[in-house]
């Protein structure tokens, strides 16, 4: 139990899952799967002490499909798995986005592509979050550093996700999930909590998918008197489903909006020594730990190198690397794949200035005299 | 007869989503005009139904009833539920299925619901074919029987679900046919007032596709099948074995009592928190 301002050693996983009870999740459907497997054992024990419930599905899909079905319900609800359990939910985490069901979906990434390495580092899911699942879509997905950030990004990414209707994906990897930090706990009283919209019209004007100035409708429970339908088939704004090509492009369209309208909202990048630097290192989770590090070692040697770290990795943050590309010789970008946000880096930059990647995935991490060595050559 | 459209339309969203997608002749319809009159009969407030469903034929009921109503993904609905129902254990739970939803992409999640027994009360509708794709065979598909991707004859054996449900331990099961409509009616009453997993197997027909492929005629001669294929339970014993071969079985086939998940979790609420 956390007494305020407590400070404790504490694993990623298990600040995951107090992030989620601070944030107010009371749900959790889960498969056993390493490297996330703590989150699901905390939360068996910890959810009922808080009068919340744990349920252990029999995969993913299922359990993907529990945590929709309680949300549903009015109770704010969340899963934890790793890329093979991530890859098996995509089918439903489209429901969610269809059906506007807020929740959310912790993928502690191992390496891939199938099993893979089931015990071992990775950043190949990233993708993954961002087109996952078929059709036209808008994702959210933020990617903690630390342990601290594990339980604060939680919290954030099920407000974001109460806030906007939609699915919410934190993108941890094993070694985070597994490190133990001693963590300082924010105050509970001073923990932001954000509840879904509810509607202040009667039953009879209630429409689940109103299409409003903010593209967010207000959503009502199962069981509150507000008897409606809910559909993964592209459905009009009472939830009925049309083949309409009107309704159909106001659909997508509002799923779209709602995302891209708040940008400033979603979107959160911490940057490190960018004042003067013409180099920039942007890396995300695990290796920004490593970059921040090659950062200082750089410094140390008079270079002007700063750090770019994404703690929202989707939506991209396009309009900030727009405005800092143009301070930039080079921007190195790092991370435990082959190469998936450089790519959207270079979609940015547009050739603007010179991009690179410094890439592992041998299931080790990246070290900071990788990166210093790769920034020192580059430069 | 005058009574019974009246309330029907109390449960149905006229001014909605008619007509239906179903065929003129189809069984569909006949299971909803039942689960609608049960629910009268019970008293069951449209607030607190909440009924759910997958993909097919039979999942599209939901959309025309005045219920909470979530039609989900393919052979999902069961785990959907399994989430609405533990969240809010006071809502009643409706699952509606068809034999490939539930049996073929949901069979997992289908065994899992028999043996977790949460309070669901599932209605699955077996006309032994994917009606909304066309006509191909399903786990239903008796032996040798024809689909449009069994051109030369199904050759995989049939599922009997009522023992499936059994085996996997739901603990009530029941069957009945749209043929048998006061029966049926009074099963899914049964059905709704276990306080359990509930499995209520409705043999149906689908004669634009199943029974065109199979010459086995229109409604009319395939809801005649039914009549003289269905042997009341009550009546078994007393009908020599060579003269069941071939029928099935109808009423409830299984009761049994066995803690129910929510309220046992309940309990584990209940230790956690020292006041158990």
């Amino acid at each position: 139990m956390m007494a305020d301002q407590e400070v404790r050693l504490m694993q990623g996983n298990t600040a995951c899952a107090e992030g989620a009870i601070a944030a107010g999740a009371r749900f959790f459907g889960g498969y056993p799967i390493t490297p996330s497997t703590e989150i699901a054992e905390y939360l068996a024990r910890r959810l009922p002490k808080v009068g919340g419930k744990f349920i252990q599905m029999e995969d993913e899909i299922a359990s993907m499909a529990a945590i929709i079905g309680a949300s549903v319900a009015g109770v704010k609800s969340m899963t934890a798995t790793s890329g093979p359990g991530f890859s098996l939910m995509q089918e439903n985490i489209g429901y969610a986005y269809m059906a506007e069901v807020p929740c959310v979906i912790v993928d502690v990434q191992r390496g891939g592509p199938s099993t893979g390495l089931p015990t071992k580092v990775s950043q190949s899911d990233t993708m993954q979050a961002r087109w996952g699942t078929h059709g036209d879509y808008q994702a959210i997905a933020l990617g903690p550093s630390s342990v601290r950030e594990c339980f604060d990004l939680t919290v954030r990414a099920f407000n974001l996700s109460e806030k906007y209707r939609t699915p919410v994906v934190v993108l941890m990897d094993e070694v985070l999930a597994h490190m133990r930090e001693k963590v300082t706990f924010p105050d509970p009283s001073e923990i932001r909590v954000i509840n879904r919209m509810k509607p202040t019209v009667p039953p009879e004007w209630y429409e689940h998918f109103e299409i409003n100035p903010h593209f967010v409708s207000p959503m009502a429970s199962f069981g509150e008197g507000y008897r409606y339908n809910v559909t993964g088939l592209t459905h009009n704004p009472s939830g009925f489903p049309t083949s309409r090509p009107v309704a159909i492009k106001a659909k997508l369209d509002k799923l779209k909006n709602k995302i891209t309208n708040n940008i400033s909202d979603i979107v959160e990048v911490r940057e490190e020594l960018m004042e003067d630097a013409n180099v920039a290192v942007f890396a995300y989770g695990i290796v920004a730990r490593a970059a921040r590090q090659a950062v200082r070692m750089a410094r140390d040697k008079r270079m002007k190198v700063g750090l770019i770290q994404p703690l929202t990795i989707w939506p991209f943050p396009d309009v900030y690397m727009e405005r800092i590309l143009e301070q930039l010789d080079l921007v190195l970008v790092a991370e435990l794949n082959q190469g998936q946000l450089v790519g959207e880096v270079n979609r940015v930059n547009q050739g603007r200035t010179r991009v690179r990647g410094l890439n592992r995935y041998d299931s080790e991490l990246i070290t900071p005299e990788q990166i210093f060595r790769k920034v020192r050559e580059e430069k | 007869m005058e009574r019974m459209p009246k309330v029907t339309h109390h449960y149905l969203r006229t001014k909605k989503e008619f007509p239906n997608v179903w065929c003129a002749g189809c069984g569909i319809g006949i299971v909803l005009g039942a689960i609608i009159r049960a629910i009268d009969k019970l008293k069951l407030s449209r607030d607190e139904v909440v009924m759910i469903s997958g993909i097919g034929c039979s999942s599209r009921m939901p959309v025309y009833v005045d219920f909470n109503t979530l039609h989900t993904t393919h052979g999902r609905p069961l785990a959907f539920g399994t989430g609405v129902k533990l969240a809010k254990p006071s809502l009643k739970v409706i699952i509606i299925t068809g034999d490939g939803d539930a049996l073929a992409i949901g069979g997992n999640h289908f065994i899992h619901a028999c043996r977790r027994n949460i309070d669901l009360t599932t209605i699955l509708i077996n006309n032994q074919t994917y009606g909304m794709t066309g006509g191909q065979f399903a786990p239903t598909t008796p032996f040798m029987k024809m689909g449009t991707t069994a051109p030369y004859g199904n050759r995989e054996r049939a599922f009997d679900i009522a023992k499936l449900s059994i085996a996997a331990g739901a603990p009530f099961v029941a069957r009945g046919t749209v043929y048998h409509v006061v029966q049926l009616e009074k099963l899914v009453e049964q059905a709704l007032l276990k306080n359990g997993f509930s499995l209520l197997e409705v043999i149906s027909h689908c004669h634009t596709l199943y029974g065109r492929l199979n010459k086995e005629g229109g409604p009319v001669e395939m809801m005649k099948w039914q009549k003289q294929h269905a042997i009341p339970i009550s009546a078994a014993g007393k009908v020599p074995p060579e003269k069941l071969r071939g029928k099935f079985l109808t009423g409830v086939l299984w009761d049994i009592e066995f803690p129910e998940y929510c309220e046992e979790y309940d309990k584990v609420i209940a230790e956690a928190q020292g006041n158990a």
